[in-house]
């Protein structure tokens, strides 16, 4: 054997393996490396969300009109706030998670396990802030009509305040039939999107009430929309509209460009898919903590790497938080 | 592992220095927020004079926006992610590439998406109806 086997003669030498020139460990820099792959994809879909909205930089919706809304405030208008209260749960989380970190360094079993706990219940309350936050962009607010060329157009009275579809549309006039099987023809189905009021009695209620105006998705120079007259209003909707939108899903969008609503499932669902894969692994690490694997193990150091994962979490939110919100 | 590499315990370039690790965690969720609370204020009253004036193409209000996350996201990584406390090697290795490939992106998708605006305004196409 001694023939076959060379000596390099680098041992215990910088090139001679065995030793840690980044002075981390195998795992920890791996994970590293990982959050580095994964900011360059979130940073992809952001930079096209950019890309997409500097395409239509007149026409994009201004995210201080779309989230307005706070649970249990039913009609207060309260831009941001609910976003700026997930923004600080999930700081307090991350906080908790280091000092978990930091309990582990120290060997305290006790701490570390109600750190981590901590943590898990934050990314929890995030979870379901932004299932909250989905289910009311869905469901959508005032509702407006869009056109042939599919601009939105949402409707305002001669203060500029919003009104909803649901106020003024003439209820009475051009009643819609939902298709069923039994009366309609056998295979075809009731298209699943399916809004409170038809196009006809949303056009109808326009006519019939003087004081409404509408807005189209356009801004003019100071980054408000751009508010037509009577005349105006009435000629847009008569001889463009087309359909009623109400909410948003990922081809109508009430609140102005579909885009923005696709790129808004998008990126907050990746971010939330990452959450929820953060509580899980955080999930695992806790029991491993509670039944003492790295207190025999020596050493906390999976609390470390999972630690650096939620952090990567709270990273991304700090970004979308300011694009999708703020800027 | 139990005998714990010394944390750099000193922030803003040793203006403020903590005694331990903790409170030097306490004292970044302190500033985090800060900043948080201040963007969110900015983000409700819109200051008349940052959103009209301009710079390179971006609101005022939008940069400053930028500048208070780039900030934010760096106390992150250096006190929560203990990135302060790596070598200069690995902090390289992740800051630059990732530095250096985001901004590179960024900057040619917002070049391009301009441009693309800019066809659609004086180009033909019309998509105003």
């Amino acid at each position: 054997m001694e023939a076959t086997v060379v000596k390099t003669g680098t041992e215990g030498k910088t090139w001679g393996g065995g030793n840690q020139p980044l002075k981390a460990s195998y795992g920890k820099m791996m994970m590293w490396f990982f959050i580095v792959s994964d900011a360059l994809t979130f940073s992809g879909f952001l930079a096209s969300y950019g890309f997409s909205r500097f395409k239509f930089v007149d026409a994009w919706p201004i995210p201080d009109e779309v989230f307005t809304h706070f649970p249990f405030l039913h009609g207060v208008d309260a831009p941001m706030y609910y976003v700026a209260f997930m923004t600080f749960i999930l700081i307090f989380s991350s906080v908790t998670m280091v000092l978990a970190v930091d309990a582990g360094h120290k060997m305290q079993q006790n701490k570390v396990i109600l750190y981590m706990f901590l943590t898990i219940i934050g990314g929890f309350v995030f979870l379901g802030s932004q299932a909250w936050e989905w289910a009311t962009f869905i469901k959508g607010d005032y509702g407006a009509i869009e056109t042939k060329g599919g601009q939105i157009v949402q409707f305002l009275d001669k203060e500029g305040e919003r009104v909803a579809l649901r106020d003024f549309a003439a209820m009475g006039t051009g009643e819609r039939a939902e298709q069923t099987k039994e009366n309609g023809i056998w295979f075809k189905n009731e298209s699943e999107y399916y809004p409170s009021v038809s196009f006809e009695q949303v056009k109808e209620g326009f006519l019939a009430n003087d004081n409404l105006l509408v807005r189209v998705q356009h801004k003019n120079e100071h980054g408000h929309h751009i508010i037509l007259n009577r005349e105006e209003s009435i000629a847009k909707v008569v001889n463009d509209g087309q359909m009623v939108v109400e909410g948003a899903n990922l081809r109508h969008n009430e609140y102005g460009h579909p885009l923005f609503a696709d790129f808004f499932f998008f990126i907050t669902g990746f971010h939330g898919f990452h959450v929820a894969t953060g509580v899980l692994i955080n999930c695992i690490i806790f029991f491993n903590v509670i039944i003492g694997t790295y207190e025999r193990r020596g050493h906390y150091e999976m609390v470390e790497k999972v630690g650096l994962y939620w952090h990567f979490v709270d990273l991304v939110w700090v970004f979308v938080f300011t694009f999708f919100y703020l800027v | 592992m139990a005998h714990e590499q010394a944390h750099k315990l000193a922030i803003f370039r040793g203006t403020l220095k903590f005694k331990s690790n903790v409170s030097k965690i306490w004292g970044v969720f302190v500033i985090l927020s800060i900043v948080t609370t201040v963007e969110v204020a900015l983000g409700i009253i819109r200051p008349a004079f940052l959103v009209d004036h301009h710079f390179l193409a971006l609101k005022l209000l939008n940069w400053i926006f930028i500048l208070l996350t780039l900030f934010k996201a760096y106390y992150i990584t250096w006190d929560f992610m203990h990135m302060r406390d790596e070598t200069t090697g690995l902090r390289r290795a992740v800051i630059w590439t990732s530095l250096f490939l985001i901004s590179y992106l960024v900057v040619l998708l917002l070049i391009e998406g301009d441009y693309i605006y800019e066809v659609y305004k004086v180009g033909f196409i019309k998509f105003n109806f």
